[in-house]
């Protein structure tokens, strides 16, 4: 008992474990519009473009790297969503050009020049180590503008979700839902990074909201249940990773792919076929059920 | 059964040319859609009619022309069945509610819906026969009555002016009759109806009032003026031979080559 008490002794560890807690929640609320709308590609690109700005960013002003970044990917996230929608190319292709590149510019600025905030390997894993007071404030900030955003635009954001162009035609602005939407996206990716890391943070826009999916069919619930799930597996990945001195991002994403495979494992065919359906918006044919 | 179109205009298309990436598919575009309006739109595909009914929904804007619609018009859409993810976690009470979204709603919309809403929209479901699955996930409906809760979610928002793209297709034959019956009494009660179909045996030859086209508007008129072999051949590029069975028209196709008369039921 000692030995698991022992941690909360260091205040270091307490403010980890708020941050992975509270960044789990936020990643697994947002996650659910990020997985309805099929639209995991984006936050996985993200997160990698966002690394782009933070490390160009605290080259030149590194008091400002955590602004700085949030521009760079917020920037990114409307260039996607332009790119995407004016042009014959996909989202997925420009996904890949704009975010890689961006990625491939932030390792080639750690390289030659190093950083003045977080190591390479943290930014890319998570750590515990050196979470700011400032950093608490930014996520708790970030975590209530999320929940603003969804409160005040629930049933637009649903509506654009399930139907985006009906949406349109019964007078739901989408394009500006969905830009705002990316910017919380952004925001939270940024707010996020350092405990969960840049290579990891998609798993947890996805796995929570991939897991509360096979465990109802309402999306009330889904997204009271991914928020859980996601708070669950911060706070548990981030104990875990404290004895296994392993980056913390790695364990909190263990934890919730064990959860994962868990409910994966009890729940029936039919519970699995809604989360193996998420990623396709569209169903090339309407099967219907027989009635229950 | 009026329709025609002789009540006061909803939307009036002016010489419109439209289309996608500079390529025109229609032209020269002149529809007026009026009140009691109860409008077929029938023609091959890749025609342009998805286009027209896109262009009276402001999804497609036209490159020259003009379209003037009446200002306060409410317009709903009822999309076709394959558009949508049928696994998204909503039952069809929560998808019926969700269009209360629109313009006109200066206050926030709370997340849950009012009593008054839930009693507006259980009203529809009500009206539609659909009520007792008002707390299903969408996928646990029909097909028959999946596409009754499109229409419920249209209803909801009190349109004027209801525009349908292909509502029978990938539906059975009673279905079919059910949903035809429903936008009559719909139509009866005034709203204004305009749809999309390639069927022209069992829907568009029940309608009041057609439209051929064909990139251009070939025709414009009743089932008895329009559904004519010389107007069929411009609109398909085919020889169809029309007879009348309890004066309606019927349409058999002469297109296909394993039969050469087989009755055209594009189901």
């Amino acid at each position: 008992m000692d030995t698991i008490l022992e941690p909360l002794g260091y205040t270091f560890f307490l403010k980890g474990l708020l941050v992975a807690g509270l960044s789990g929640a936020l990643l697994g609320f947002i996650g659910v519009y990020i997985v309805l709308r099929g639209m995991s590609y984006i936050g996985h690109g993200l997160s990698h473009s966002i690394f782009g700005g933070f490390a160009a960013v605290q080259l030149f002003a590194a008091q400002f790297y955590v602004l700085g970044a949030g521009l760079w990917g917020i920037a990114s996230a409307l260039a996607i969503n332009t790119v995407s929608k004016r042009s014959r190319l996909g989202a997925d292709a420009a996904i890949g050009v704009i975010t890689t590149a961006s990625f491939a510019l932030g390792v080639a600025l750690f390289a030659r020049f190093g950083s003045s905030g977080p190591s390479f390997e943290n930014a890319l894993f998570g750590s515990i180590l050196g979470i700011s007071t400032e950093q608490i404030v930014g996520l708790v900030v970030v975590s209530l503008l999320a929940v603003a955003f969804v409160f005040l635009r629930y049933r637009a954001l649903l509506f654009s979700t399930f139907d985006p162009e009906v949406a349109d035609v019964s007078g739901v602005r989408v394009n500006r839902l969905e830009a705002q939407l990316m910017i919380v996206l952004s925001l939270s990716i940024l707010a996020t990074l350092t405990v969960i890391g840049v290579t990891l943070v998609a798993a947890m826009l996805v796995i929570p909201a991939v897991v509360a999916r096979m465990l109802t069919d309402s999306f009330g619930r889904m997204l009271a249940w991914s928020t859980g799930i996601g708070a669950f597996s911060g706070l548990v990945g981030m104990y875990i990773s404290y004895y296994a001195e392993v980056p913390s991002g790695t364990m909190i994403v263990l934890v919730g792919a064990a959860i994962f495979l868990i409910v994966f494992a009890f729940a029936g065919s039919s519970r699995r076929r809604k989360s193996a359906g998420l990623d396709s918006h569209v169903e090339p044919v309407p099967a219907a059920a027989p009635l229950r | 059964m009026t329709g025609t179109g002789v009540g006061p205009e909803l939307i009036r298309l002016s010489g419109v040319d439209a289309g996608y990436d500079h390529q025109v598919v229609l032209h020269d575009v002149n529809v007026h859609v009026h009140e009691d309006q109860f409008t077929g739109i029938v023609g091959p595909s890749g025609s342009g009619k998805t286009t027209l009914l896109r262009l009276l929904l402001g999804i497609v804007k036209p490159m020259s022309g003009t379209i003037d619609q009446r200002a306060d018009l409410r317009t709903a859409y009822v999309p076709q069945l394959e558009t949508v993810n049928w696994d998204f976690p909503i039952t069809v009470l929560e998808c019926v509610l969700m269009s209360g979204t629109g313009p006109g709603r200066r206050r926030i919309t709370m997340p849950w819906a009012s009593a008054p809403e839930k009693q507006h929209a259980m009203s529809v479901l009500e009206r539609l026969g659909i009520a007792e699955f008002a707390d299903r996930q969408i996928r646990q409906l029909s097909g028959g009555q999946q596409q009754r809760m499109f229409l419920a979610r249209a209803l909801y928002r009190r349109p004027q002016l209801l525009l349908l793209d292909e509502p029978t297709s990938g539906v059975d034959v009673s279905t079919r009759h059910d949903v035809l019956h429903l936008l009559a009494d719909l139509h009866e009660d005034g709203v204004a109806i305009v749809l999309t179909t390639h069927d022209l045996n069992g829907m568009a030859a029940h309608l009041p009032h057609l439209i051929c086209v064909n990139h251009r508007i070939i025709a414009d008129g009743t089932p008895k003026q329009v559904i004519q072999p010389m107007v069929l051949e411009q609109t398909y590029g085919a020889r169809m031979e029309v007879l009348e069975h309890l004066g309606m028209r019927v349409v058999i196709d002469e297109r296909r080559e394993d039969s050469p008369r087989s009755i055209r039921m594009d189901a």
